[in-house]
């Protein structure tokens, strides 16, 4: 057991290496960040001079190598746009995104596993059928769209939400929130939607497809033969049984939540991780870009690590074969 | 008694509700940092402008207006000092006098290595107090336009900055942050009340303002948000969360203008579109002819400039927001004529006989850098114009990246043919000479991507700098620009139009710097 989760480790580390080493690589191909930070009456001495200052003139294996040096050590630089410590800035930023993922994802799970059984038990009737065409919209319409339109429905015509912002929060020195006010979590309605509105089709299409699968099996049937309540079946036997690989999907889409964040955070101007992200690759800001990644990538490979470790306990086979 | 005391009460909050508007503003982009001396860049002199306040300021035709200094002149005994003679009684936020010393201090601060702004006065050689309201400014030459160069170069307290550890420009590149960086004690129209970078900075009114009087400074109160994505911008303007508006997308103008209580507002804006040209390469990598630089004949690049279609451009891809234009200076700048800016025409028979002429009556082809997230529709304009020189024989293909992609292009000379804009903050032809005429030197010429370098043009434009003699100077100018015209130096195309939407009830004039005052807002 030990040496599978030492290799599964080792392996994670590995895949954040290389994905570290890909991303340093792509780095040169966003620009010059150089002509960014200096106006437009700067010298070539004054470019010289700031290129060898932030070691962008050394060759990107070096620049790459510094900047793990660095990131072990807890150190990811400063950035060039807002010339602030990159982890100072990801600290400042992260609470506005992971409350953002956070309403999303209860938002898409409860709304997602409810309609889900909804549209399994009443298969066919005109509700169901209903919520299932317009769940296509849900998948089928980009993020950025589903936030203009919206903004657009909500905000333009009703007048009733804000377009944009997170409205006042209330800062408890290592965290700020926009829970505690009333603009704060109106703020929070449009964001959350958008962003949680393909999972929430996600977690619908498979709770249902799951239950349909398992409401035609036999201990189903003997349980409706023994004359439990529809609702005992349903929610006690059935539901319980459909939830395995609900489960793992939305313990790997909480990741994808986080990531899919840039677009909706742009289109809301949510001050969170995703438009600082997108901020740095307009400027060339390769230390946040960096962070940012690396961060990304911390947190894909320590679920699916999680996953995998869990996998593990439950199921014994692959401790063997491992 | 108590109905009395109701009346007072009423007419109380009536009062204060006048008194109170709200300006509640968005644009794209952040100030990057509060620090006066640190990043010379647009956005984070406009918010610092509120606060700060310069020896001069510009208005909105571009004249010079009076800040902290009342009057200014050379002195007649010697001609390299600049005598300024300051406003009296002006307080800055804490409450400290503003004094000579003060001026002293800022210009030296300013003149720091990690300072931004000490390329714009690198001929100061001394600044020294002659008494409590008057400066000299000592540069190493006679200086002919040194206070356009003082316009964005913000006066600081020398006490407070001591005492608050930020005699030292903060170090940007190296992540210092100095508490000049995150406050404020300037003796401008707003004080900073909270800022959060990048999501809101709030601003209230300074009361003892020196020109509160002078100045309608209706706004009692600012809150600035950044809004990136277009789309959300106007939607927050369409919804009412947001009553001034800077960075109008054009395919949204008449949106908002349809909307009752918005209007939308455009005034020529300081910055000019052209295509810039290497003519000075003997042979080229990005066209199709060998051993030969077709750039590098007039007739070529008058023949292209004669193919482009400045009002079709207008039209179509700029729906009418540009001003076609003849010379690549803004129109509010010393040395731009009439004349001048209306010398492109369109002739699409006479380009293919100049081309003819010059030894391509088939034409060539070229590749065109064009960045396509810098100017108003940058990418649409480049599409336009491969269209139109097609129509002549020229096959251009065209590669639209990034910003952050494109100007390296230029500054290391890796372009052939190329899209550039240009503002002229100090209002004068010698800037652009400086940048885009020059021959390309370490620390002039930086901008100038052409290949072009005449010697007698050069020492031309470098004795701008000290010719006192204004009539002269004006005459050495129009010799210069006479040069660039018939040359063909660059293919203008158009002046950029700046809209800024706001709501009805607000009284405001477009600055042609993108570079709003408040102090200058009043109500209808």
């Amino acid at each position: 057991m030990l040496s599978y989760i030492i290799r599964r480790v080792a392996q994670s580390a590995l895949v954040l290496f290389v994905v570290g080493l890909v991303a340093f690589s792509m780095f040169r191909f966003v620009g010059d960040p150089i002509d960014n930070m200096l106006g437009q009456e700067r010298t070539m001495e004054d470019v010289e001079r700031l290129r060898g200052q932030l070691g962008l003139d050394q060759p990107f294996p070096v620049q790459y190598v510094k900047f793990l040096q660095e990131a072990v050590q807890g150190n990811f630089g400063v950035s060039f746009r807002q010339g602030r410590p990159v982890a100072e800035i990801l600290a400042e930023r992260a609470p506005a995104t992971l409350e953002l993922a956070m309403v999303s994802a209860v938002f898409a799970i409860v709304l997602g596993i409810a309609l889900g059984v909804f549209t399994a038990i009443r298969r066919g009737g005109f509700a169901a059928n209903f919520i299932m065409s317009a769940s296509l919209i849900g998948v089928s319409l980009p993020t950025f769209l589903i936030g203009i339109l919206l903004i657009y429905i909500f905000s333009v015509e009703l007048g009733w939400l804000p377009s944009f912002g997170r409205g006042e929060v209330v800062d408890l020195g290592w965290w700020n929130t926009g829970f505690l006010t009333a603009s704060g979590l109106k703020a929070l309605i449009l964001p959350s939607i958008t962003l949680g509105l393909y999972q929430m089709t996600l977690i619908m299409r498979l709770v249902r497809s799951e239950m349909l699968e398992v409401l035609r099996q036999d201990y189903i049937r003997f349980a409706r033969a023994r004359g439990l309540s529809d609702r005992t079946i349903n929610f006690r036997h059935a539901l319980k049984n459909t939830m395995v690989p609900v489960i793992t999907i939305i313990g790997l889409q909480l990741g994808a939540i986080i990531a899919f964040a840039i677009i909706t955070e742009t289109v809301f101007q949510w001050p969170g991780l995703g438009l600082l992200f997108i901020n740095a690759i307009q400027f060339v800001d390769i230390p946040v870009m960096a962070a940012y990644l690396m961060m990304i990538s911390v947190i894909f490979v320590t679920i699916n690590l999680a996953v995998d470790i869990l996998y593990a306990f439950i199921d014994p086979r692959l401790r063997v074969s491992a | 008694m108590k109905k009395q005391m109701l009346a007072l009460a009423l007419l109380m909050t009536t009062t204060s509700l006048a008194n109170a508007e709200t300006l509640r503003w968005a644009r794209s982009g952040d100030a990057l940092t509060l620090d006066p001396h640190s990043q010379n860049e647009g956005p984070t002199h406009t918010v610092r402008h509120q606060m700060y306040e310069p020896l001069i300021i510009r208005d909105t035709s571009g004249a010079f207006e009076p800040a902290l200094a009342t009057d200014w002149a050379p002195n007649e005994s010697d001609p390299n000092v600049w005598v300024f003679n300051l406003r009296q009684g002006v307080k800055f936020h804490d409450g400290a006098d503003f004094t000579a010393e003060d001026v002293v201090f800022s210009i030296n601060r300013a003149k720091q290595p990690n300072s931004d702004m000490k390329e714009l006065i690198n001929s100061i050689v001394e600044v020294r107090a002659v008494d409590d309201h008057t400066v000299e400014i000592v540069t190493d030459g006679p200086n002919p336009i040194l206070p356009a160069n003082l316009t964005d170069l913000f006066i600081m307290d020398k006490g407070w900055t001591e005492v608050n550890n930020a005699v030292d420009v903060q170090d940007f590149e190296g992540g210092e942050i100095t508490f000049a960086t995150t406050n404020v004690n300037g003796t401008g129209p707003y004080k900073l009340v909270s800022r959060e970078p990048d999501v809101k900075t709030v601003m209230e009114r300074n009361e003892d303002y020196w020109g509160r009087d002078q100045f309608p400074m209706a706004i009692s109160e600012i809150i600035y948000t950044p809004i990136q994505n277009d789309a959300t911008r106007v939607a927050a303007m369409l919804s009412g969360e947001v009553n001034f508006l800077q960075d109008m997308p054009v395919q949204d103008l008449d949106r908002v203008n349809a909307v009752d209580g918005l209007v939308v507002k455009q005034a020529p804006q300081n910055r000019v579109i052209f295509f810039g040209m290497n003519q000075g390469g003997d042979d080229i990598e990005a066209d199709n002819v060998d051993g030969k630089n077709p750039l590098a004949d007039v007739r070529v690049r008058q023949a292209m400039s004669q193919a482009i279609n400045r009002d079709a451009i207008k039209q179509v891809v700029m729906r009418g927001q540009s001003q076609p234009a003849g010379m690549i200076a803004p129109p509010f700048v010393n040395g731009w004529t009439a004349e001048m800016d209306g010398e492109s025409s369109t002739d699409v028979e006479g380009a293919k006989a100049l081309l003819a002429e010059a030894g391509y009556p088939d034409g060539f082809s070229i590749r065109l850098d064009c960045p396509n997230d810098r100017y108003i529709n940058d990418e649409g304009i480049c599409q336009a114009a491969v269209g139109m020189l097609g129509q002549i024989g020229i096959t251009v293909n065209l590669d639209a990246k990034p910003k952050a992609q494109h100007f390296p292009l230029i500054t290391d000379g890796k372009t052939d043919f190329y899209m550039l804009g240009w503002g002229v903050p100090t209002y004068d032809s010698e800037y652009i000479f400086n940048f885009l005429v020059h021959g390309r030197e370490s620390d002039i010429g930086t901008w100038n991507g052409t290949g072009f370098d005449n010697d007698d043009l050069d020492a031309k434009i470098k004795s701008l700098a000290s010719n006192t003699d204004l009539i002269a100077r004006d005459q050495a100018i129009a010799e210069i620009w006479r040069v660039v015209q018939d040359e063909q130096l660059y293919i203008p195309i158009h002046h950029q139009v700046l809209n800024w939407g706001m709501a009805e009830n607000l009284d405001i004039n477009v600055d042609p710097e993108d570079q709003p005052m408040v102090k200058h807002f009043g109500l209808n």
